[in-house]
């Protein structure tokens, strides 16, 4: 299980700023019993959701009302179907193909727009950085949540637009992470001498700061696609997901918020601790990164 | 202090104009423009341009915004076709209690984060560290909406102890009237906040516990108890309290989702229910107004801080 564990690219690092390398850093975050636990979480989802149906197919595009709301335990159905006749089992791992795909991939879209904005930021610094920077706080202050629900009523919701749409919302956190490390960079003395033997600023910011920053990216990275599990699941909960047959653990729970009262616990419970443990897992990965890093906390 | 003011506040204004701007390009990306979105499908082209003819929307862009500041600075937010009320009307009924829930919520949280973190990082590495650092990491992981369910299915299906329906009234102090209905939403949105603010002041505390002023204050014969809690205590709260400033986007979201599920006649519910009809106006209004309040919010954070830690007011961010 720990193929999951793709170590991440070693920079090439100056002298001056002594990194760990990318193999103690794996062996360090896999001495971190919590983040290894993180890990083989993440991993078993993964293959529950992307490979489950293979195993245990079952049809989520058509519904069947003869069987609906099956308890859990009836033929074919270990956990049972919900209103409209979805195996909720099947149902779990193609909802949970769409969160981790959108979390993960909000994940990254938001690290590489943050990654990239903060870096140029920090390393202009003076009047772009405040410009810059004022752009981030205005982003900042409209909840992400309200800017979705705004979005979701402009543009119909699909897997791609969410991605987009999330990712948009997203970067600003690494923004200010990668810029707060680029203002400081700057300023040392290998990026003076890559100046003076005529490297240009794109060179100085793609080559020597951004790989400099990569230990505070990696941890923020694997935050942001728990962040981003956790905003979908909202977004999906309040009615404006990906539409059906289509779905999310989210928009499960949603779905099966409206059977709250006639105790069909099995629509509201396995969604609902999926989203915790798939959240739980990135969060010790990345606090477990965070220790094989030596970053300082940052959240 | 005088400039750090000046200068901060000067700050605020400029990100709230950015604001401005962002709402004002989100207005004019909904399909087929606000004609089209205030108007409905049905509108023939003939309506929509006499239609834009009249509210400006022809004019230059520039134009265009000019006279949405200038609106926005006669408290003009536009009118909600789905009510059939001034914006600035649902703002005014709603927003005192949304700050008045988020309120209520924050001071919960804060009464019990702050004391949970210090003794945390007095016991650390101990058992009892351990187990709240585990709890607050699943409460962290949770969505607030799943953990309103547990509360709901608990507290009120189980143990009939509260009602799963927030107050309904129409004043604040119909609102403050039921108080038992009240505490299911304020238990909601206070667990993620201790989730968040305990493991700051944790990790604050642990960083003040190492400075050389405690090492002084022990070797004069300070009492123990008295080191932690007057100085470490103290001092550990200064990061906290930025935290806050930029935790109040959080707090508004989380507001969102308990007040669309426990039906509490705020802000959120008010946006929840515009975005399932498409309420444009509502829906671009309380985002102007929730990223104004989150500015002023974390402005009156970074001021409360320079008032408390001097060191604050010479490094200008």
């Amino acid at each position: 299980m720990t193929a999951v564990a793709q170590p991440p690219p070693v920079p090439e690092v100056p002298a001056t700023v002594p990194a760990p390398r990318a193999a103690s850093v794996l062996r360090r975050l896999v001495r971190h019993r919590l983040a290894a636990a993180g890990l083989v979480v993440v991993g078993l989802l993964v293959v529950f959701s992307f490979l489950g149906p293979l195993v245990h197919p079952a049809d989520q595009s058509v519904t069947n009302l003869q069987e609906a709301s099956l308890p859990p335990g009836s033929a074919g159905h270990l956990l049972g179907t919900d209103g409209v006749g979805h195996d909720v089992l099947g149902r779990l791992m193609i909802g949970g193909r769409t969160s981790l795909i959108i979390g993960i991939a909000t994940g990254l879209l938001a690290t590489v727009i943050g990654t990239v904005y903060g870096a140029v930021s920090g390393y202009f610094g003076g009047r772009v950085d405040a410009v810059m920077m004022r752009v981030v706080d205005a982003g900042i202050a409209i909840p992400a949540l309200f800017l979705l629900l705004t979005a979701a009523a402009i543009i119909r919701p699909s897997v791609t637009s969410m991605v987009l749409i999330l990712g948009f919302v997203s970067w600003l956190v690494p923004a200010r992470l990668v810029r707060a490390e680029a203002l400081s960079l700057r300023t040392r003395d290998y990026v003076a001498a890559v100046r003076a033997v005529g490297g240009s600023g794109t060179r100085i910011i793609l080559r020597h700061i951004v790989p400099n920053t990569v230990g505070t990216i990696t941890v923020n990275a694997t935050f942001q696609v728990a962040d981003a599990i956790l905003l979908i699941a909202y977004v999906s909960f309040l009615g404006l997901g990906v539409p059906p047959p289509a779905t999310d653990w989210g928009g499960m729970l949603s779905d099966g918020v409206t059977n709250i009262y006639s105790g069909a616990w099995w629509l509201i419970f396995p969604p609902g601790l999926a989203i915790v443990l798939v959240v739980c897992a990135f969060n010790l990965i990345g606090d477990g990164l965070r220790d094989a890093f030596e970053i300082r906390r940052s959240r | 202090m005088t400039r750090y003011v000046a200068g901060r506040l000067l700050q605020a204004v400029v990100v709230v104009l950015i604001v401005t701007v962002i709402v004002f390009a989100l207005l004019h990306s909904l399909p087929g423009g606000p004609a089209r979105a205030i108007l409905g499908i049905d509108a023939t082209p003939a309506q929509m341009a006499d239609f834009n003819h009249q509210q400006g929307f022809d004019q230059p862009l520039v134009v265009q915004y000019l006279q949405y500041l200038g609106r926005l600075l006669h408290g003009d937010l536009g009118r909600s076709f789905a009510l059939n009320q001034d914006v600035s009307a649902v703002v005014t009924q709603r927003l005192p209690k949304t700050l008045l829930l988020t309120g209520v919520s924050t001071l919960v949280a804060m009464a019990v984060a702050v004391p949970l973190g210090v003794w945390q990082a007095v016991r650390r590495n101990r058992a009892g560290d351990y187990v709240v650092t585990a709890l607050t990491f699943l409460a962290y992981s949770t969505p607030a909406f799943f953990l309103a369910f547990l509360a709901i299915l608990l507290f009120s299906q189980a143990i009939p102890l509260f009602p799963a329906q927030a107050p309904q009234a129409d004043t604040l102090a119909g609102i403050l009237a039921e108080p038992a209905a009240l505490v299911l939403p304020v238990a909601t949105g206070a667990v993620t906040a201790i989730a968040s603010f305990s493991r700051y002041m944790r990790s604050s505390t642990l960083d003040n516990l190492a400075e050389d002023y405690v090492r002084t204050a022990r070797a004069k014969g300070t009492v123990e108890r008295r080191v932690i809690w007057r100085h470490v205590g103290r001092n550990s709260l200064t990061p906290v309290i930025t935290m806050l400033g930029y935790h109040i986007p959080v707090l508004f979201g989380g507001a969102l989702v308990t007040e669309s599920i426990f039906n509490y006649p705020g802000m959120g519910l008010a946006f929840w229910n515009a975005a399932q009809v498409s309420d444009y106006p509502v829906l671009l209004g309380v985002v102007l107004v929730i990223a104004t309040a989150t500015v002023i919010g974390s402005l009156l954070a970074d001021l409360l801080q320079a008032l408390i830690d001097p060191r604050v007011r010479g490094a200008h961010r």
